[in-house]
């Protein structure tokens, strides 16, 4: 008995029977197998997407398959190129349009709004992740892109000097709306992943810069943002993952067309967009193909998910800088006799 | 001189060194400072600030019950008293900073030489740029380099960036910093110590180049050898500002402090110059917290 001989005394207080302590034993082995059966399946899964995607790896090699622009059923040849590139396209889209939204709510959230209106803008903004992604699309591709395809065209008719953004007829699915309708659906974890960072600003850095006359503004570009920078970038990663695998939105409004996009207000497509549009009919070497189209997705989020993990962690740990409370059991239990 | 010795044992924050600095106490008096500020014209002359029938609150609770009080121009004035007295809570009317906490908010008048702070038609911004203020604990911007530091009210000030170099330069001499750090301007402001970085907080604040300069107990989080630095920095600098300090360290009030003020419960109890207030003071309570009878 550990405990008896620290202490040095008191047994009866000390020391517990082993079927006392059965029930934490239990709970720590049952939590441990749930945990590596989850582990195991990850791990399975990813056997067996490598598997399934094999077939059309063996035909034309990954890399033709990763940058090959063709995707045609019909002659069973398909290079994802186009869906890569519709995937990045519209998610990185969502990144420019959403990040600077989620950001600018958050610092109003927790920098300027009077606090009798903070609760309720707060659980608004997290509906918005409440809706239904079907929803989104559906809303997007009768409503959002037929209100907005005038002034589609008019951008492109006078940003016709702009390769990829001007110029061109400007189709109602198009990869501009995927990504706006994206960055609607980011918004959320952004904006509160980003106010949790904000909130941790040390009053301190704040009355620095307020007590040297900065404006409110001055004071969130002072001492604000620069102290949350890596946390914000965290969130965006965060957001970024979440539209990279984003499916069934995508797919009702970047108008599903596997050629490479070549223009902002065209068609496009995406990795996850072809998978949900074609599963059903695929059989053989197309079925292989979508298996390879949701390896490269898998390794597309968990890298982006990876890259934000290590921001945000590089983060809070650059915040509470101080070491652990070192109590080993032994001083934990010291004290016990004593009460 | 007499008093000072019981106080010294009972004074809270009392740091191991307290022994060293009373005994310095006796060979430079406290008595010096006003004895030789007042005839010499000082060489830039400063500004006074008054506060009339000053409160403060804390949503209902009035934390400052209207004080009135004068702190002359190139003069240093020490507000000493027990904790929760209001003491920082009204320094930081001074500048406006109290309304910043929500629900705060103070009445009464405080006037920069004759312009009152609280008028509505006064920038709240304006103020702090004439008022600057260090806090309790050395806050450096934690991400920006020592330069960048200084030279970050300078850049809230003016758009013009010429002289920048040397606003900073002469901003990190008066706070008799320049020469420990004249070499590694680029490495981080939070990399220096305690006592670096409470100087480089005070550069920061002279850069803007502020009428008055707020201190709120800056050395409270310092070792005794870096609050020594400090308090001969803050007679120096009386020459260009007038400074208002908080402190809860008696002695720090009898070596820095031309005059002294004495708060209890939110009131100001006396002020007088501050030998005065430590050897006869007027009123019995000041006599008792100077003794160490009580806080």
């Amino acid at each position: 008995m550990e405990a008896a001989s620290v202490a040095g005394g008191d047994r009866s207080v000390l020391e517990r029977s082993p079927l006392a302590r059965l029930p934490d034993r239990l709970l720590k082995y049952s939590l441990a197998a749930l945990t590596a059966l989850i582990l195991a399946l990850i791990v399975y899964f990813f056997i067996r997407l490598v598997g399934e995607a094999e077939p059309v790896f063996a035909k034309s090699g990954i890399l033709d398959f990763a940058f090959n622009n063709d995707w045609n059923v019909g002659a069973n040849h398909f290079g994802a190129l186009p869906l890569v590139l519709g995937t990045l396209i519209t998610s990185v889209l969502a990144l420019i349009i959403g990040v600077p939204v989620a950001v600018a709510t958050a610092v109003y959230l927790t920098e300027l709004c009077p606090s009798r209106v903070k609760t309720p803008v707060t659980v608004l903004i997290e509906l918005l992740a409440a809706v239904p992604s079907v929803v989104y699309g559906l809303w997007g591709i009768f409503f959002l892109a037929p209100k907005l395809q005038p002034l589609e065209q008019w951008l492109a008719d006078r940003l016709s000097f702009i390769p990829f953004v001007g110029g061109g007829l400007v189709t109602i699915p198009n990869i501009f709306i995927a990504g706006l309708i994206l960055a609607i659906m980011i918004l959320p974890i952004v904006s509160a992943i980003s106010r949790e960072v904000i909130a941790t600003v040390p009053p301190d850095h704040k009355e620095a810069a307020l007590g040297l006359g900065a404006t409110r503004w001055e004071m969130i570009r002072l001492a604000v943002l620069p102290y949350c920078r890596a946390g914000i970038t965290g969130a965006s990663m965060l957001g970024l993952g979440r539209a990279v695998g984003e499916t069934i939105a995508v797919t009702i409004v970047i108008g599903d067309a596997p050629q490479l996009p070549h223009q902002l207000f065209g068609q496009g497509y995406s990795l996850a967009a072809v998978i949900a549009n074609e599963f059903g009919e695929a059989q053989g070497l197309h079925r292989s193909a979508l298996f390879a189209a949701g390896l490269a997705l898998f390794v597309l989020t968990l890298l982006v998910n990876g890259v934000a993990r290590l921001l945000v962690l590089r983060a809070s740990r650059s915040r509470s800088a101080s070491p652990a409370n070192p109590a080993s059991a032994g001083t934990a239990i010291v004290p016990a006799p004593v009460r | 001189m007499s008093t000072d010795g019981p106080a010294a044992t009972a004074v809270p924050h009392n740091d191991p060194m307290e022994l060293e600095h009373h005994t310095a106490d006796e060979t430079h008096p406290a008595t010096d400072a006003p004895a030789t500020a007042q005839p010499q014209r000082p060489a830039h002359q400063g500004h006074s600030v008054r506060l009339e029938g000053l409160r403060a609150f804390y949503g209902e609770a009035e934390q400052v019950r209207g004080i009135s009080l004068e702190f002359p121009a190139n003069q240093v004035t020490a507000i000493i008293g027990p904790s929760g007295c209001g003491k920082s809570t009204m320094i930081r009317c001074v500048n406006r900073m109290h309304e910043e906490i929500p629900g705060a908010h103070a009445k009464g008048k405080v006037l920069l030489d004759d312009v009152d702070l609280y008028d509505p038609a006064v920038d709240v911004v304006a103020v702090r740029r004439a008022i600057g203020m260090v806090f309790q604990k050395p806050n450096p911007f934690p991400t920006m380099s020592i330069f960048d530091n200084v030279a970050a009210g300078l850049r809230l000030t003016s758009r013009r960036r010429e002289n920048l170099s040397h606003k900073v330069e002469s901003a990190l001499r008066s706070a008799s910093l320049w020469d420990e750090v004249k070499d590694r301007l680029s490495s981080p402001g939070a990399g220096l110590s305690g006592g670096q970085q409470q100087r480089l907080c005070i550069a920061r604040s002279l850069a803007v180049d502020p009428e008055v300069l707020l201190m709120d107990e800056p050395c409270s989080a310092l070792d005794p050898i870096a609050t020594l630095k400090i308090e001969e920095l803050i007679d120096q600098l009386k020459q260009r500002v007038t400074i208002v300090i908080v402190t809860h360290n008696m002695q720090q009030a009898a070596r820095v402090a031309d005059r002294t003020a004495f708060m209890l419960s939110g009131a100001l109890v006396e002020v007088g110059p501050t030998q005065e207030i430590f050897t006869t003071p007027g009123d019995l309570r000041t006599e008792e917290y100077v003794t160490g009878k009580f806080g």
